[in-house]
């Protein structure tokens, strides 16, 4: 490249040399990329599968030293924490999108929609510290209903940008369409643009979702754990990636042995409900057209 | 949005508009339905202004007590009460720095691949393999850290480092495979994805002509790929790295599992350290008085406010190189 003589009769060695290797090691990069995911993945099914059983979905934790006992309380905890987080992160999440999509090119969307990547960069920890002292400490104790706050908080900026982005893949001829025969703009929106995004949105919400269920961070200041099965949504209440987490740091090997198998179950059950819902929704598409 | 081209047309088409059943009642649901939907948007922003007045709130004890020397004093003894952030900070920048040199040459190579060289049957589950690790929980990190990644340091990773490379005075002392190194190693894991896959979408925002032309001139691919595709997605890609950055500052979990938690700032990268984050974790429920805890949730006050300034300026950087499109549009 420094040579800037003509006689360009064939590319030199040097060059064609350089040019190999950086293939070879772009590829090289690539699949040593892939290695930790791999890696983790057997890691977790060679680690965890034998540990899963009847028992340990259903049971609560035993004390130290004794064999058995299980995660059934964290399954269930997360479920009511992920539910709460669902119910107060999706429709905003989803409104907000509306508006960024249907009503947002102005100074407002443009701020909502800065705003919305900021709230998404916020570190998880910072998020459980605020949520600790706008909820935790106004109700004086922890609660599975400040743990979904906190998670619901968290899924809020991926559901509104991807709910805008889809909506705004719905072509304007669709929205004229309505408009011309009367429809009224809140009907325009909600059952045909929304409604025409609808597989897009879902997914969308569903990524949101699985991120959430297996945040650790913003639950430990807000749910804080519970070694025992408990439904009231004002009591400290246990989750599963929380289980894992105090599993894993503790000295013992049989807690060792069901932090893997627990985050077998996490894992198994994000993948679980985002391809429930995919299936789900797709018949649901399918039957629509 | 009522004003559309076409109403124009309409209207002169037909001079008076179609009866509507119930004008009034379907105004008001209009006007009640867009009140909600600015009501979801607004209360984003409320959000972000609550998480930062609570912050401010909560840290106003330990702001007033130390005012800037907090992050420039290394004493963190809660006993007698004397709290500075030094240790936390330095871990902080030192991990994040080491999965940056670790992760931005494999994630660049690894973009590159995809998008300039890999046949194209090739391309989807590669990506979606990338995606997939963006996916994996952060505790799933630390456990497999913990058990895996840091025996296999401590066995051979560290002493080979030691032997060769001690000269450096970063890989020296005991080899506990749980420390700085480890730490590094599993941020560099978790962000591969984010700075891949937006290194990615700008090199997709690059025009094929800027290849067809570099390619044109008798450049081997990998000079095309240089002058041609890296040398205009640069910005981007910059974009992208900061990105990553601002993950690997705010990440809690993993780290914490594998740093070894002791606030001291060693050199060598095989002792144990802090970081800002791990602290707010280990100790934000043993902060028995207000001083201590106002103490931690002012480092959490000041990983907010980092976080956000490196979020700005990666986002506008991406901004800038795409122009505001989703790679979908080019591709």
């Amino acid at each position: 490249m420094s040579n800037g003589s003509l006689r360009v009769q064939r590319i030199s060695l040097r060059r064609r040399v350089v040019n190999g290797m950086v293939t070879y090691g772009a590829l090289g990069a690539s699949v040593l990329v892939i290695v930790p995911l791999v890696a983790i993945f057997g890691y977790l099914l060679m680690k965890g599968i034998g540990s899963i059983n009847w028992a340990f979905l259903t049971q609560i934790p035993k004390p130290v030293g004794e064999p058995g006992g299980g995660m059934g309380n964290a399954i269930v905890g997360s479920a009511i924490i992920l539910l709460i987080a669902s119910l107060f992160g999706i429709p905003l999440g989803i409104g907000a999108g509306i508006y960024l999509a249907e009503f947002g090119r102005n100074k407002l969307g443009n701020l909502v929609r800065f705003t919305s990547d900021v709230l998404n960069g916020v570190p998880s920890i910072v998020v459980g510290i605020s949520v600790y002292g706008l909820v935790v400490v106004t109700q004086k104790h922890f609660s599975a209903l400040a743990g979904g706050v906190a998670l619901g908080i968290m899924m809020i900026p991926t559901v509104a940008r991807s709910t805008e982005e889809m909506l705004l893949m719905v072509p304007r001829t669709i929205r004229e369409a309505a408009w011309g025969l009367g429809v009224p703009q809140w009907r325009t929106t909600l059952s045909v643009t929304l409604k025409t995004a609808s597989a897009g949105v879902i997914t969308g919400t569903m990524l949101a979702f699985a991120r959430a269920a297996g945040e650790t961070a913003p639950l430990l200041f807000t749910a804080f754990g519970n070694q025992f099965w408990n439904w009231n949504l004002n009591q400290p209440t246990a989750a599963l990636p929380l289980q894992v987490y105090v599993y894993a740091i503790s000295p013992f090997d049989e807690w060792h042995r069901q932090a893997w198998a627990g985050a077998l179950v996490l894992i198994l059950l994000i993948v679980a409900a985002v391809t429930a819902v995919r299936v789900v929704t797709s018949r649901g598409m399918y039957r629509a057209s | 949005m009522p004003n559309t081209p076409h109403a124009g047309a309409i209207a002169q088409v037909q001079a008076k508009p179609l009866p509507i059943r119930s004008p009034f009642a379907s105004r008001f649901a209009d006007t009640g339905f867009r009140g909600v939907i600015v009501l979801c948007a607004l209360s984003v922003l409320a959000i972000v202004v609550l998480i930062a007045w609570q912050l401010i709130v909560h840290s106003e004890l330990s702001l007033k007590q130390f005012g800037l020397k907090f992050f420039f004093s290394s004493d963190w003894d809660p006993v007698s009460g004397e709290f500075g952030a030094l240790p936390f900070v330095f871990g902080t920048i030192v991990s994040s720095m080491l999965a940056l040199v670790i992760a931005v040459p494999l994630s660049v190579a690894a973009a590159v691949f995809i998008t300039e060289m890999c046949p194209g049957w090739l391309k989807t589950p590669l990506s979606f393999l990338m995606e997939l690790l963006a996916a994996i929980p952060s505790v799933i990190y630390g456990l497999w850290a913990i058990f895996i990644l840091a025996p296999i340091l401590r066995t051979y990773v560290e002493p080979f480092l030691g032997k060769y490379f001690a000269w450096t005075g970063l890989f020296s002392g005991p080899t506990y495979g749980i420390g700085m190194l480890a730490a590094g190693i599993i941020l560099a894991i978790m962000i591969v994805p984010i700075v891949s896959s937006i290194t990615r979408e700008v090199m997709t925002a690059v025009p094929q002509q800027q290849r067809e032309a570099v390619l044109a001139l008798g450049a081997t691919r990998w000079e095309m790929i240089r002058t041609g595709v890296l040398r205009n997605a640069r910005t981007g890609i910059i974009g992208g790295v900061i990105l990553g950055l601002g993950r690997a500052l705010g990440e809690t979990m993993a780290v914490t599992m594998v740093i070894g938690n002791r606030a001291e700032i060693a050199k060598s990268l095989f002792a144990p350290g802090y970081t800002m984050a791990s602290v707010i974790a280990n100790e934000f429920s043993e902060a028995t008085d207000n001083l201590y805890l106002s103490a931690i949730i002012e480092i959490g006050l000041a990983l907010f406010l980092v976080t956000l300034i490196v979020n700005i300026i990666a986002q506008g950087l991406v901004w800038a190189s795409t122009r505001g499109m989703p790679a979908r549009a080019q591709a």
